[in-house]
């Protein structure tokens, strides 16, 4: 070897042995048992406030166990991005909240520790867990990747005043009685229905409620996806037509997507509200839980053939332990204190979501109205969005091609069936 | 820029009084010197922009979705599949890259344009000392100063469409308009994110025309004078041509700059453009990250990049030919 290629050979060991080096570095994942970190997702009014629920929790956790678990909460925009870096890069917290319509596809990446009946058994067994809440927690036929957490659905809440004043006696039951009373209600710069027409998720969680309600399906058995079938169309022009034909909801909403519609709700400019668990939410801007009723969400009058009654995906949160883990035994115990009776019902009621427990529901705070509404919902009419890999991308292609139909309809383009369909056509190409 | 050279007799300094005399550090002899003096360079090299940009080729050669990103290894090779996927005009994901491409190039050259234009008017206004230069120097360079997403998200917020302080100034209170116009969706957020662009960038043009203007001798200036020259005259005969290397660079900066520009987009509109404004880096990203397709995602980025490289290349050539032909 001459000296030149000496040189040239001497560096190269020397870059490769620093860029080793960098390699093992910046590990947050806790490596001491006494530690574990903890990505919560957002359920209260604010992240700040989410901390403050959480921490008297994990201070007990500590106590019991003298555990420390580190928490930081996640807001909705950034979680699943957050998680899909932490499957990647193997490197991260230990113990996560994700959105349970996302079980199946981050169990694909393969990156969260399966809970199979001995695992579950270890975090506090199977039977106790509602059984819907638990089917939205994985693909079928495998080990759950996720235990529930928080449960949820959707319910019309209504602004008893305004009802009142504009004549209403009831909530409406169809969507054609909603679009009536949204006619009604929308004058004097006040408006029917206050709809989040830009975030792609919310959008994508009504495209399930009102496709199912058409007889449609987002994947075929095989998994396949179906996006612009007829059914599909009719079910997403029937929602962004609130917009566009009936006009009971302000063109503005088409930029929601910062929970304004909320806020529009809270605030007596709209009269009615699609949401889950909205009532903590509302709480938080002042409104008071008599000032507006709690109803199931409308059903289509006169149902297609194959329409289904479902109105209201199982919403909820679910728990998931990463595989890369120092401190697996640790991480489960941890999901099995904030799974306890006792957990379930401080955090369930502090957010006016559900127990996923059957253990926890007789606190009296699930008998009030909204609990109450969304309990009915989901022992009778509620369905799993479908658990396949590649939800968390029909969620946001479908998602995002409903935002673009809803800024179509606030700047006056007419939106069509051929106009959705080509939509829909347009998203199930970019799938893989 | 500053260099460091030992001093020719540093390793004969007198040795201190009490210190036994030690023999001179023997240097490193040979070729090998160089390379070790070149290795962290070479390595920070590597690291910084060789192995990212190797990595997102070889990404783009693999069919990398959810299930095999957690596993490389595991990842299919397609080979230019996702290439012929994503450049294939004719599918609907070519179709929206072909637009997303023409859209940014609209955005980057009138967004250019623009800020050059505010810069060369500013700093030739401001090059004469007059009282309150100064606070004027530093007013306009605030936007420059300020954190993109500070910045960004409170321009989303005068944008908004009820609450909004654009649509307030235009239709409350000056009455300009009888309907409140969208400026964040529909047409208009092509004009939006344009004037963000350039109210963000064309500080940094003022900034380096100022500093080449303080290089033009003021000599120049008089002699223009006195040949009778006009202020269009002189800013025609001598400031710009004494500007040409200052132009050079920033034109071709500030091009790449807004071309690649991400935050801008992501923070006004939130992560997903409307249509009229969909960046190409922000179709990327929706097509990556949203989607978890890093593959197509990888492959429009070599794209990309390959077509900035031959634009600087063009540019660079020509611009260098010219000044060949000046000389």
């Amino acid at each position: 070897m001459s000296r030149r290629h000496l040189g040239i050979f001497t560096a190269a060991v020397l870059a490769a042995a620093s860029l080793t080096a960098c390699g093992g570095s910046g590990d947050d994942s806790a490596a001491s048992p006494k530690t574990l970190t903890y990505w919560a997702s957002n359920q209260g009014a604010s992240l700040e406030a989410d901390k403050t629920i959480l921490q008297p929790e994990l201070d007990k956790f500590e106590k019991q166990t003298g555990i420390k678990v580190t928490v930081e909460v996640v807001p909705w925009s950034d979680l699943l991005n957050r998680l899909l870096a932490a499957a990647t890069s193997g490197k991260g917290p230990d113990v996560v909240n994700i959105g349970n319509t996302w079980s199946a596809s981050l169990q694909a990446t393969g990156a969260l520790v399966e809970f199979d009946d001995a695992t579950l058994q270890a975090v506090g067994g199977k039977d106790r867990i509602v059984p819907a809440a638990l089917a939205a927690a994985g693909a079928p036929g495998k080990p759950p990747a996720a235990v529930p957490l928080y449960s949820m659905a959707y319910s019309l809440y209504y602004n008893k005043k305004m009802f009142a004043d504009a004549g209403i006696t009831a909530p409406p039951t169809t969507w054609e009685q909603l679009a009536e009373y949204g006619k009604k209600l929308s004058t004097g710069g006040k408006w029917g229905l206050a709809i989040e027409g830009a975030n792609p998720s919310e959008n994508a969680h009504h495209a399930f409620t009102f496709s199912q309600q058409y007889g449609g399906e987002w994947f075929d058995s095989a998994g396949k996806p179906t996006f612009d079938t007829p059914q599909n169309v009719s079910a997403i022009k029937r929602y962004i037509d609130f917009m566009a034909a009936d006009k009971i909801t302000n063109p503005s909403n088409a930029e929601y997507a910062q929970n304004q519609s909320v806020s529009d709700f809270a605030n007596g400019k709209a009269a009615m509200l699609l949401w889950q668990s909205a009532g903590s939410n509302l709480k938080t801007q002042n409104m008071p839980a008599d000032a507006y009723g709690v109803a199931p969400v409308p059903f289509l009058a006169s149902p297609p053939a194959g329409g289904k009654k479902v109105n209201s995906m199982v919403a909820g949160i679910n728990m998931a332990v990463f595989k890369h883990t120092k401190n697996k035994d640790g991480a489960l115990s941890f999901v099995k204190f904030m799974t306890s009776d006792e957990e379930q019902t401080i955090l369930n009621r502090t957010y006016g979501s559900l127990p996923a427990v059957k253990t926890a529901g007789a606190d009296p705070a699930f008998s009030a109205p909204e609990q109450k509404s969304i309990q009915e919902t989901l022992v009778t009419t509620a369905a799993p969005l479908p658990q396949v890999p590649e939800e968390s991308t029909f969620e946001t292609l479908v998602g995002t091609a409903m935002k673009e139909l809803f800024a179509d309809a606030a700047s006056g383009k007419p939106v069509t069936e051929a106009s959705v369909k080509a939509k829909l056509t347009d998203a199930q190409q970019k799938m893989r | 820029m500053a260099t460091s050279t030992t001093a020719p007799d540093a390793g004969r300094r007198e040795p201190r009084a009490g210190t036994p005399a030690r023999e001179p550090a023997r240097r490193p002899r040979g070729p090998l010197l160089p390379y070790l003096l070149l290795a962290p360079a070479i390595v920070l090299e590597l690291a910084v922009h060789v192995i990212p940009m190797v990595v997102g080729v070889w990404m783009s050669l693999l069919e990398l979705t959810q299930f095999h990103i957690r596993d490389w290894s595991t990842a299919p090779f397609v080979g230019w599949e996702n290439y012929r996927a994503t450049l294939d005009i004719n599918s609907a994901a070519g179709k929206e890259l072909l637009h997303s491409f023409w859209i940014t190039l609209a955005y980057s050259l009138l967004s250019v344009g623009f800020a050059w234009l505010l810069g060369i008017s500013a700093a030739v206004v401001l090059q004469r000392p007059f009282r309150g230069r100064a606070l004027l120097r530093a007013l306009f360079l605030t936007p420059y100063a300020l954190p993109v997403y500070a910045a960004v998200i409170t321009w989303s917020f005068l944008l908004q469409r009820d609450t909004g302080l654009v649509n307030h100034v235009l239709v409350d209170q000056l009455g300009l308009l009888n309907e409140r116009p969208f400026w964040l969706i529909g047409d208009n957020s092509f004009w939006s994110l344009l004037v963000v662009s350039v109210w963000r960038n064309w500080p940094f043009a003022f900034l380096c025309l100022m500093a080449g203007l303080q290089n033009v001798p003021g000599e120049l200036y008089e002699a223009a004078a006195i040949d009778g020259a006009g202020f269009w005259r002189r800013l025609r005969s001598v400031t710009l041509p004494m500007l040409r290397p200052v132009n050079l660079v920033l034109l071709l900066v500030l091009f790449l700059w807004t071309f690649n520009d991400f935050n801008t987009p992501f923070v006004l509109f939130g992560g997903s453009a409307p249509e009229q404004a969909d960046l190409i880096s922000i179709h990327i990203y929706r097509s990556s990250f949203k989607t978890w397709d890093f593959g197509s995602g990888s492959a429009m980025s070599v794209a990309l990049l390959l077509f900035l490289l031959v634009v600087s290349a063009v540019y660079l050539l020509i611009t260098n030919r010219r000044r060949d032909d000046h000389a």
